[in-house]
Formats: structure tokens, sequence, C-alpha cells
């Protein structure tokens, strides 16, 4: 512990724990940042717990705390947004820097920077609401069939919580799909289906480089993981450590380390795979700001590895803390 | 690290839950009313009372007076069907709508809500059946799916519930050896219809019900709340056995003091007074002696008046900007009282689907899903005129209308918007929370 660190020790540390926003996963947001916060709590934090909305940048003003834990889903909390704006304002936070977290939010941008760095991911196509409304849709969507093969994956290129996804084997319930697709957001990423296992791998940093929490196996008990089985327990089995071959928990933990490096990724991460039987492991998503509810995968496995959340949240508010001041002092 | 491989449902009581439980799951459109909530969001979900029509001072007077003359009273248990005096008191309210009754007769409840818990818990076995209008009031169909009682609908048209569907329907089920527990309705300012059935109506369903043997359930919460003056005679001043009426103080006072009552004919009084001991032991004495000394002080009727004025004067604002706003195809109902406006969207557009989109738009309503039990109403939607202000009405629709116009648009594109097959919301999880009733 540097002599910063143990100076920080002293005092009561200040965190605003942010949660909630506009988006359309406010209510996992909101569940999440309640658990942060009662865990810093019980680390002995000061948590001050604030809405995004525009009371945030005079309160944060302020209040001046010593760090900001952004637990925003989706647009404004994983877009970058909200990192530029404590940037702005000179407020240390945990997690990634806005271009990383922008780069990484955008699915398809993410999936490309993880194939030029080695790692499979499946086929898909990137299409807006703009290229069916120009070009046809009845003509665009049989070109997608033809080039990845039903059945594919409908989802917004940017999102979570799978709101607006579906899996789509037949080619009549792919116009339906891309309408569900395009209500979270313009555009969608099609993406072939992959069989196999579901699998989170999180990544925590706490200031010795990044480490691979156990692999969590997800066996929801409907067709796929969808929000209900997201947020209903008791819907979804899940399995830490996944029940996997060694090298393929090897396989999966080198991916999300990798996505985490490469992706230029701080703090804490969650990505998300598919295990092939004998094909091997493919990319995908990560998520800069990872559910932390009662039912979300990060905290499953922070209790797998035997590490209290509220710890663990703590060691990231520090290690926040930390940076900010080597960056400033630079 | 641990090494131990098991499954984890992350909850232990998994094994413990009742099977009527299981349905009780997460749901995409119900996270989507939590946005709703924020104040950037014209909400017009929401079937909230317009509180601030209400004098605080008044209400204010009213409980210190009634703390100052039966504090001692308010603050203890009290008697199972309700405080004496209350029930005298919702006589005299019951009989502006024709309805004489004796206050034995009456059951003080926790809401209406609580009311027709009850009538269900004391008729309704599993697998029973009861007919309700097509759409019908979120909170009842959520009451019978908890009690595992079957829904038939049928059909309304412009005066309400109709009278030969209705004819038929029982004629089916008689047919079929199955006799429908009660038929529910709304016959006064529908909620989610926003249509009144005319007496002549009334008296033809109750004269069905009658020949048919079939309890009437009328649930009646909007009843003082009529914009044309006069107010309708219920269906239970017609008949004292064979209707039950549900009556509220949520809409003409206060929904957060949570008293509501049932007028039952003497043995159904009984059983429902009973059922309340096992639920609640007694309604709160409180929320009770609060609004009877309101009512015993303060000129109650001209704060329904009031009342009356602010909702009209909204639902006069929802009117104008569904016309102004609204793309070719859209139709919708023009309440002459209560909350409710009930659109129907252009064909082939999904109220469901749509929703997420519209909460991107910042307007939030209740899809037309809701209010069936079976998955109908995707081209339906609820606008609730109650609670925003006329300005924020008017600029809900229009959000609203540039919405539908991007959902058009999107029908031309891929010549549907509904989402893929089965995702119709039809259990509870697809049901709004409590603030969207």
């Amino acid at each position: 512990m540097n002599a910063d660190q143990q100076a920080s020790e002293m005092t009561t540390l200040r965190v605003v724990v942010l949660a909630g926003g506009l988006s359309h996963e406010r209510d996992v947001s909101v569940r999440s940042g309640r658990r942060i916060a009662e865990a810093l709590r019980g680390e002995g934090l000061e948590v001050l717990e604030l809405d995004m909305d525009a009371a945030l940048v005079p309160t944060l003003r302020t209040e001046r705390p010593d760090a900001v834990f952004p637990v925003l889903h989706g647009a404004a909390g994983e877009d970058g947004a909200i990192r530029d704006l404590l940037d702005l304002l000179d407020l240390p936070y945990v997690g990634s820097a806005p271009a990383e977290s922008r780069l990484t939010y955008d699915k398809p941008l993410a999936k490309a920077a993880l194939r030029r760095a080695g790692i499979e991911t499946p086929g898909s196509v990137v299409l807006p609401h703009a290229a069916f409304r120009e070009l046809g849709a009845a003509e665009v969507l049989r070109a997608v069939e033809e080039k990845l093969n039903l059945p594919v994956v409908v989802k917004p290129a940017k999102g979570g919580s799978a709101l607006g996804v579906s899996i789509v084997r037949d080619a009549a319930e792919l116009p339906g799909a891309m309408v569900a697709c395009f209500s979270y957001g313009d555009t969608a990423l099609i993406e072939q289906y992959v069989a196999g296992t579901e699998v989170a791998i999180s990544v925590i940093d706490i200031g010795e480089g990044p480490v691979a929490l156990p692999p969590v196996e997800i066996v929801p008990d409907g067709a796929f993981y969808d929000y209900t089985a997201r947020y209903t327990a008791g819907l979804t089995e899940f399995f830490t450590p996944a029940r996997l071959a060694a090298e393929t928990i090897t396989a999966v933990t080198e991916a999300a380390l990798t996505a985490h490096r490469v992706l230029g990724l701080q703090g804490l991460s969650r990505t998300d795979v598919i295990v092939q039987p004998h094909a091997g492991v493919k990319y995908l998503e990560t998520n800069v700001a990872p559910g932390m509810t009662e039912t979300s995968l990060l905290p499953q496995a922070l209790e797998a590895a035997g590490l209290d959340l509220g710890a663990t949240c703590a060691a990231l508010v520090r290690q926040a803390i930390s940076t900010a001041r080597g960056v400033a002092g630079q | 690290m641990t090494t131990e491989s098991h499954g984890n449902r992350l909850d232990p009581h998994l094994a413990r839950y009742a099977q009527r439980t299981h349905s009780m799951t997460a749901s995409e459109i119900r996270s989507l009313f939590a946005v709703a909530s924020r104040p950037e969001v014209v909400s017009l979900a929401g079937g909230m009372p317009n509180i601030a029509a209400l004098s605080m001072d008044v209400v204010s007077r009213s409980v210190t007076e009634m703390l100052a003359k039966r504090g001692q009273v308010a603050l203890q248990y009290g008697s199972g069907n309700g405080d004496p005096r209350l029930r005298e008191q919702i006589c005299d309210i019951v009989a502006l709508q024709g309805i004489t009754t004796h206050p034995d007769d009456v059951v003080v409840t926790v809401g209406s809500q609580m009311a027709l818990d009850l009538v269900t818990r004391i008729f309704c076995d599993p697998g029973d059946v009861i007919v309700a209008e097509a759409p019908s009031y979120v909170g009842a169909l959520g009451v019978f799916r908890a009690y595992q009682v079957g829904v038939e609908h049928v059909a309304m048209d412009e005066h309400g519930l109709e009278p030969t569907a209705l004819r038929e329907r029982l004629e089916t089920l008689a047919a079929q050896g199955r006799t429908p527990k009660f038929v529910y309705t709304i016959p006064t300012f529908h909620n989610p219809a926003g249509l009144s059935q005319p007496q002549q109506r009334r008296a033809e369903i109750l004269q069905i019900c009658q020949s048919a043997g079939v309890l009437v359930i009328e649930d009646d919460p909007y009843g003082l709340l009529g914009f044309e003056g006069s107010i309708p005679e219920a269906i239970r001043a017609h008949d004292s056995d064979g209707v039950i009426y549900l009556g509220s103080f949520s809409k003409t006072f206060a929904a957060g003091l949570r008293v509501g009552w049932a007028v039952a004919p003497h043995g159904v009084r009984e059983k429902l007074t009973l059922a309340a001991e096992a639920a609640v032991l007694c309604p709160p004495a409180y929320s009770q002696l609060t609004i009877s000394t309101y009512l015993e002080t303060q000129p109650w009727m001209d704060q329904v008046k009031t009342f009356r004025e602010v909702y009209r004067e909204r639902r006069d604002a929802a009117l104008e900007s569904l016309a102004q706003f609204m793309p070719a195809g859209t139709t919708w109902t023009r309440p002459d009282g209560g909350f409710y406006v009930w659109v129907t969207l252009p064909d082939g557009i999904d109220a469901t689907s749509m929703l997420p989109r519209a909460v991107t738009a910042r307007v939030a309503y209740v899809p037309g899903t809701a209010f069936y039990i079976d998955g109908q109403g995707r081209q339906n939607l609820r606008i609730s005129y109650c609670f925003p202000t006329p300005d924020a009405i008017r600029e809900g629709v229009r959000r609203l209308g540039g919405v539908l116009e991007e959902e058009l648009e999107l029908l031309n594109t891929f010549g549907t918007t509904a989402g893929p097959a089965g995702s119709a919301p039809t259990d509870q999880a697809a049901a709004p929370g409590p603030q969207t009733l």
C-alpha cells in the first residue's frame, strides 16, 4: 500500500453510486446500484446514490465525492457519455474510459476488434433500419439468409439484458425479429446462431492486472437466456465454474482476458462466449457495466472465487482513485 | 478459488412455491414502466388520481379533528366489516346511484381491489370460470389469474358489454356444462375502454344474468366522476340479491388511504367479512375514520365536482391532441367520465412491440394486451389522462404520434410490426404495476 492509499484509509471514502438513468434497462440498473451501494456501505464507505438526471451535475459539483461507481446499464451508462462527463468534472470513477466503453458497447465494433486479435466470433452482418427501408426488406433479408443460413440471432447493435433479441429458426420469423430489434435501436446485428454452452467470464482488475473469475455456465430453462430468464430467480441454472474441460476453461478465460486487454478496459468487465463441442470458443460480446443484481453473473463469479462483493467493489473504488491520482501526477 | 461444480438456481425456495406462483416472472414490458416514472417521460400509463386537486389543508384539518375526537379508536383494531359510521355514510353515497342498502350489508375493504379479491376468494375454486368484458380491468384479471380462474371474455360495442354476445357466451358455456361463477363488469366509465353502458343496456345485461342464474359483480370506482353532470344509476339499484357492488374512495378522495367497499346480499357479506378477517383482521381504522370525518365535516361533493372539472379538462386535451397527432386509421373512444381513452391503432401496428420505441421517445402507455387474459389487444393501447397536466398530455400524444409514424414506416418496410411469434405477453408478468392500474 502506498502513501496515497494509506492516507485514503485514514478517512472515510465518499462514493457516489450512479444508477437508474433513462435507458430501457433502468430497472436492472436501479437494482444493481442498490446492491453495490449496500456492499460499499458494508465496507465502511460513505455512499450517496444518485440517478442520472438534471440534478446530477450540480450534485456532483457540490458533493465532490472521492469516486463515482457507475452502475448504469444501456446507453449513456455504457456508451461512454457518463464517463466523459465524469472526466470533465475531474472525478475518478470505477471502470473503463469513455472511448473504450464506446467501442465495447458497439457490439459489431467489439467483434471486429476481437476478430483482429485472433478470437473467433460468429459470422454476422450489421444493418441499419434505413438499409431495409431504402433497399427493400425482402431482398435484404434474402441476402442475409443466403449469407448466414438460419438459424440466426437478431439483436440490437447496442444494448443489453437481451432486450430486442430473438433467435430466428424460420425465415418467416425474420421480419418480426427485425421489428422487435428496431424497437430498441436503429441498427441490427444479425449473427449466425451458434449452438453450444453459454458461458460468462468476469474480469476484475484492482491494480495488479486483469484477473479472470471462474466462468459461469448459463443453462436457461427456456429457449434462450432472455430478459425473463435473466431476472427471475429459478428460471436459469448456473454452474460456477462452468462444467468444461480444463483446457476449455483456460480457453474461455483467455478469451475474456484478451477481450479486456484488446478493448482497453479497466476495473471490471464481463465477456460472454459460446463454447461449441469440438469447435472452440466463439466470442459474443463484452459488458463494461456488468449487472450486479441478485441474479447477475459477476456476483456469482465473485462468490465462486471466494471473494466478497463489498470488498471487491471497495478495492475497485480505491483503484480508481489511485489511477486518477497517477494520471494527475504525470 | 473453489473448484466444486454445482447448479445454482439462485432461489432456495423454488421447490416450495405454489403452482400458481410460477407465472410470476420478470418481464421486459413491466421493466419499461420503471422508466415511465421519470419526470422526463410523459406517462400516459398511470391511472393515478390527480391528488394535486385535493386541498392538503382540508385533509390536514380532517386528520387533526379525527385524532382529537376519535384517536383512540383510529389507532386500534376495528371490526372486520368496517367502521359502523363509515358504513352508514357509504350507504348515503351509493344512494346517489340509486342503491338502497343497509349499513350491515356494506363491507369496508382495503381499496375495492381487496373487495374483488375477497369476492373471487369466496366464490371461485381453481378451474372455475367467470365472464368479463373484453378488454377488462388489469387488476381484476390479476386477481382471477391468482385464483386460477378461467376468464371468458365477451366483446364490447360503443355502449359497453354487448348483450347478444353475453347471452351467446352464457349459452355456449351452459351447453358445455359450465356455469360461470359471475359476470364481472365495469358499467360506468370503463377501465380501460372509457365507455359507459346506457340504462337500457344495464337492464338488458341484468336480465340476461338473472335468466341464466349468474351473479353480477359491478365494479364502479368512477361512477361519480361523470363530466355531464348526471350520475348513472347502478345495476345494483335494480337487484339487491343478484348483484355485488364494489366502490372506492380512491378516485373521489384519496387513493393512498386504501379504502373501498362491497355492498352485498347478507349471506355473501357474512362470508366476505370472515374472508376479510382472515386476510387483514380489519380494514385500517385510521384511514376509515379519516374518511368518515372528512365526509362529515367537509363539502366532499364539491371536491368531487372539482375532480370532475380537472379530469374533464384533461380528457379534452387528450381528445384534441389525439385528433391532431394520430395518423389515419387510428380510432379512439370518447369518455364522458373517468380516466381513460382506449385507442385502436392502424391495422398491423402492434402496441406491445412499439412500447420500447415510445419509451425512447419519452412517452409511456399501457399496451392493450394487459387488459386481456389471452393475448388479445395487440392493436390497442390505453391512454390515461387523469394525472399529467393538459400541456403534458398534448406533448405526450404528440410524441406518441411521432412514434406511430415510425412504426408505420416499419410496417411499410417489413409488412409487420409484431415481434416474433409467441412473444405476446399473456401472463401476470406482462401486467403493469400498481401505479399503472
